[in-house]
């Protein structure tokens, strides 16, 4: 199975389809890229992931993944050398906890807070920030979630290194203060500058200019301020 | 690992804890079961889980463990004898997780929107998207059970649990807006599914009495009705 072709359906700029980017260039796997226009989908993604409609879809033989956590999973499962996962049960326990905490706790406020205006914006990224706090004690102390090398909470959380100072920029708000959050500020730092990470970024000037529309566009349309009732003032 | 102390901290209303009753017992681990009071959390909850303060929790070799997807995967890495609670083929293990993480935060998500509803029409489109929903994961149920009686196959399993817990509170959503969510005629796989799933030896004794659980949802929801009236204005 594991020799069968791989193919991946990304957007340039999506923080997901990097997960499995990265984790298919950590175990050195082979693998066709096809650039997916998410304005404009494709009758290849919507036939691949009807529920969803999004990337990153993986693409294995005739094997059809989606989600990119289940996809990273996927891959660590199917191709075990280099392992994301620990090895033992509570430390893979903890490395899913964390990852579903980046995901619900910061990245989602993060995002709020990048499409969001005045009040709004402060609230998401004041809670964005009580997150980076948990975030910080987990990482204290260790050079990588993963250890000495990089891991699943590595990969998880990866777009806080990247994706993440881009929206602080866009959005004209910090929730990074490296004096408050020097662990991860350290992680980050490591990370980008693991070649594997490193190498596979989108372009920055690019990234800027995409977010600025992106949350011009979120913020004036009708369904927006249903999801900052939801999030914000539940 | 066979003979430590475990003890879970969970609620008996908790279709999140009922999750890790069931797994555990799947895989006959004797276990303690605290009953947490949510209005009145104990120390040993707030210390095992500071970032949420929620159950469940699973402790082991005194350490928590939170969430319970991981909880459910802990259990089956930790306790690695048959029966197995996920497949072992890295794809259908894959397609169990994509599944699991629908029904928690799309379809699921759906069934509490219906409770937070207000007026007749938005009750009405809240319904029907937990009914689609539903259609949704009858169609996952046929590609994953290839006939068999469960999403795993012959024995109970994941996502079996994953969605198996939430049916206590389907039936109270059935009975406090007199529909039927779950329609015969329409899922009739998963129908069948429901009942077998009930029955199953790891989920009969711990399944709380479903007219039970709409005792105390009506009771919950009556307060919360007269906590909102008796609140003062947010303006």
């Amino acid at each position: 199975m594991a020799e069968q072709k791989v193919k991946l359906l990304g957007f340039w700029v999506s923080p997901f389809a990097y997960r499995v980017i990265w984790a298919l260039k950590l175990k050195g796997i082979d693998y066709e890229y096809i650039e997916e226009d998410i304005f404009n989908k494709s009758p290849l993604l919507l036939q691949l992931n009807p529920i969803h409609k999004k990337v990153p879809v993986l693409i294995h033989g005739d094997r059809v993944i989606s989600e990119s956590y289940v996809i990273v999973q996927y891959i660590d499962e199917t191709w075990p050398h280099c392992p994301l996962l620990p090895q033992d049960p509570y430390e893979r326990a903890m490395a899913r906890f964390w990852a579903d905490f980046a995901e619900t706790k910061l990245l989602n406020t993060a995002w709020l807070g990048l499409c969001a205006r005045g009040a709004e914006r402060e609230k998401a990224a004041k809670l964005a920030m009580e997150a980076v706090e948990k975030i910080e004690e987990v990482v204290k102390g260790k050079k990588l979630f993963g250890g000495e090398s990089i891991g699943y909470l590595d990969i998880c959380l990866g777009w806080i290194s990247y994706w993440l100072p881009v929206w602080e920029e866009v959005g004209s708000m910090q929730i990074i203060d490296p004096i408050k959050f020097p662990a991860t500020s350290s992680w980050m730092n490591t990370l980008l500058h693991h070649p594997v990470i490193g190498d596979n970024l989108p372009g920055r000037d690019a990234m800027i200019e995409y977010f600025q529309k992106r949350s011009k566009d979120i913020y004036e349309s009708d369904w927006f301020k249903d999801i900052i009732r939801l999030h914000l003032h539940p | 690992m066979a003979g430590s102390e475990v003890k879970v901290l969970g609620t008996w209303a908790s279709p999140f804890a009922l999750r890790i009753h069931i797994a555990l017992g799947i895989k006959s681990v004797t276990y303690e079961w605290v009953e947490e009071n949510l209005e009145a959390k104990s120390q040993l909850l707030l210390e095992s889980n500071p970032i949420n303060k929620q159950v469940p929790v699973l402790i082991h070799h005194h350490k928590p463990i939170c969430e319970s997807l991981a909880i459910l995967q802990y259990i089956d890495e930790a306790w690695p004898s048959a029966p197995s609670i996920l497949p072992s083929d890295p794809y259908h293990r894959a397609v169990a997780r994509f599944w699991a993480a629908y029904i928690d935060h799309k379809w699921f998500t759906w069934l509490k929107g219906v409770a937070s509803a207000e007026g007749a029409e938005a009750k009405k489109a809240a319904l029907d998207q937990v009914r689609e929903g539903l259609v949704v994961v009858e169609e996952a149920f046929g590609k994953c059970s290839k006939g068999k009686d469960f999403f795993s196959g012959d024995r109970i399993g994941y996502l079996d649990i994953v969605l198996g817990c939430f049916l206590g509170w389907l039936y109270v959503a059935e009975k406090r807006n007199d529909v039927k969510l779950l329609d015969e005629e329409k899922m009739p796989g998963l129908a069948a599914w429901a009942i077998k799933f009930c029955l199953d030896g790891a989920v009969k004794d711990v399944m709380p009495d479903k007219d039970e659980l709409l005792d105390y949802a009506n009771m919950v929801f009556q307060a919360m009705a007269k906590a909102k009236l008796n609140a003062p204005p947010n303006n």
